[in-house]
């Protein structure tokens, strides 16, 4: 069922734009102000996200060692799963932030003969994330050709090694492909097995299907129902250009695409999307697994925080307390029942 | 704020790549759209202008199977009923003579690079 409300929602939120932009005509809305919003709302909501993470305390040096601590001399230190120096943790968000490390690690658990626990490694969702995050980056990059003229010899690069198989006309995109079957893969996987199942939620589902909807779009304006590709930028330069413009007859199937990332975009600072900062500020990454070194001070402020101590608890529960025969400290009230 | 700088940095590394398409283009001419040279012999295309603006891609490549694997070399316009040869160089180049202002002024402004010029000669070009 959640499944399905986000499928609804994704599916009106085109419809949304297919009439907006197509039947009622308000291409300079979906094509310019939605999109500038869009942008706005994600870059200041991102950062404004970022920066309430850092005004949070880490109380706790809770980094996970995910290896042999640093020791006695002769014993040799994982220097990088069990990082004791700035160096280490750099290295170690590089293999988490570049390479996805944590989920390298994913196991699976099963029952082996009906009773014998067993503890498998399962890498799908590690391949899965990783082909997904790396396609979408190309994407991203190569859809920089329309917002640059000259488009940069790095851009065509990245745009002429993705489409290196050089299938049909326009080229097929390897990306595409493989960024389809990514996130369906992520997708299936939530519905498939019973476990994540249980634990998904609409947000969970919604942008995958959002996405999906971006990447249908995109595929669909590009290899079968064309859309003018020049009026297409020449509305994208006048977009970051500030020189707004909307050329006719660009195609409604375009708006919907612009309309389907708007959202995408104005929804990321909102949403479990902001990963993409959070990973950064993971203190189970990024600290340095050193606390038998280094005192971790905790940074609150003592004195404004209140306590609940051990007489207030007590004065709290006692006749509960008492009920269930616990020790207490202060014996209950004469006639207090 | 905890790790004020750490984070401040990466932030503006972040704001800088994200806003990458407005900075990029302070500064550069306003964009306009390529115009193209237009044949001076010939009034039509093979078919319709929508079509051949969408289509001419797939209709060149299918033209190159056909030929080069099948040995069809007709083609039978939709739009006009006349029979053109399937040959980029004979059919379309003849009328499009100028491949830098015609071929090339869509395809550099949305960076296609058609692998049409790796076998095929451009007339115009072998002159230079």
């Amino acid at each position: 069922m959640k499944a399905l409300y986000s499928l609804f929602l994704v599916f009106a939120l085109a419809a949304f734009a297919l009439v907006g932009a197509g039947a009622l005509g308000m291409e300079k809305a979906f094509g310019l102000y939605i999109p500038f919003l869009a942008v706005a709302v994600f870059v200041v909501g991102f950062c404004m996200r970022v920066v309430g993470w850092g005004k949070s305390a880490v109380p706790f040096c809770i980094p996970t060692t995910c290896g042999q601590q640093e020791s006695l001399p002769w014993i040799k230190q994982s220097t990088i799963e069990n990082p004791s120096t700035t160096g280490g943790v750099v290295m170690r968000m590089l293999f988490e932030v570049l390479l996805f490390r944590s989920l390298f690690r994913n196991t699976k658990v099963d029952l082996h003969e009906g009773t014998k626990v067993t503890y498998s490694s399962s890498k799908w969702l590690w391949l899965g994330a990783l082909a997904f995050h790396y396609s979408f980056l190309t994407i991203v990059l190569r859809h920089m050709r329309f917002f640059t003229e000259p488009v940069p010899g790095l851009i065509s690069g990245i745009e002429s090694l993705d489409a290196m198989l050089q299938i049909g006309a326009p080229t097929l995109y390897l990306t595409d492909l493989v960024f389809v079957a990514a996130v369906t893969y992520l997708f299936l996987r939530r519905v498939v097995v019973p476990q994540i199942r249980y634990i998904s939620l609409v947000q969970d589902y919604f942008p995958l299907f959002l996405i999906l909807g971006i990447a249908f779009t995109g595929i669909f304006m590009r290899y079968f129902a064309k859309v003018d590709i020049i009026s297409v930028k020449q509305l994208a330069m006048g977009l970051v250009t500030f020189s707004w413009v909307v050329p006719e007859g660009i195609g409604v199937l375009f708006y919907i695409h612009m309309f389907l990332v708007s959202v995408l975009l104005a929804y990321f600072p909102l949403s479990k999307l902001m990963h993409m900062g959070g990973v950064f500020l993971s203190p189970t990454r990024n600290m340095n697994c050193a606390s038998r070194k280094f005192r971790h001070v905790n940074p609150w402020k003592f004195e404004n925080v209140h306590y609940h101590t051990y007489e207030e608890y007590e004065d709290e529960f006692r006749e509960k307390m008492v009920e269930k025969d616990l020790p207490v400290d202060k014996p209950l009230a004469e006639g207090a029942e | 704020m905890y790790d004020k700088n750490k984070i401040l940095t990466g932030l503006a590394v972040f704001v800088v790549f994200m806003t990458y398409p407005f900075w990029n283009n302070i500064g550069s001419a306003a964009y306009t759209r390529p115009v193209v040279e237009k044949p001076k012999n010939a009034k039509e295309c093979v078919e319709s202008v929508e079509f051949m603006r969408a289509e001419h891609m797939a209709m060149i490549n299918t033209w190159r199977d056909e030929v080069v694997r099948n040995g069809q070399h007709e083609y039978h316009s939709t739009a006009s009923h006349q029979v053109f040869q399937k040959s980029l160089t004979k059919t379309c180049l003849k009328c499009h003579e100028n491949k830098a202002e015609f071929c090339d002024k869509c395809h550099a402004t949305v960076s296609v690079n058609p692998y049409c010029w790796d076998c095929h000669v451009d007339p115009k070009g072998e002159k230079k």
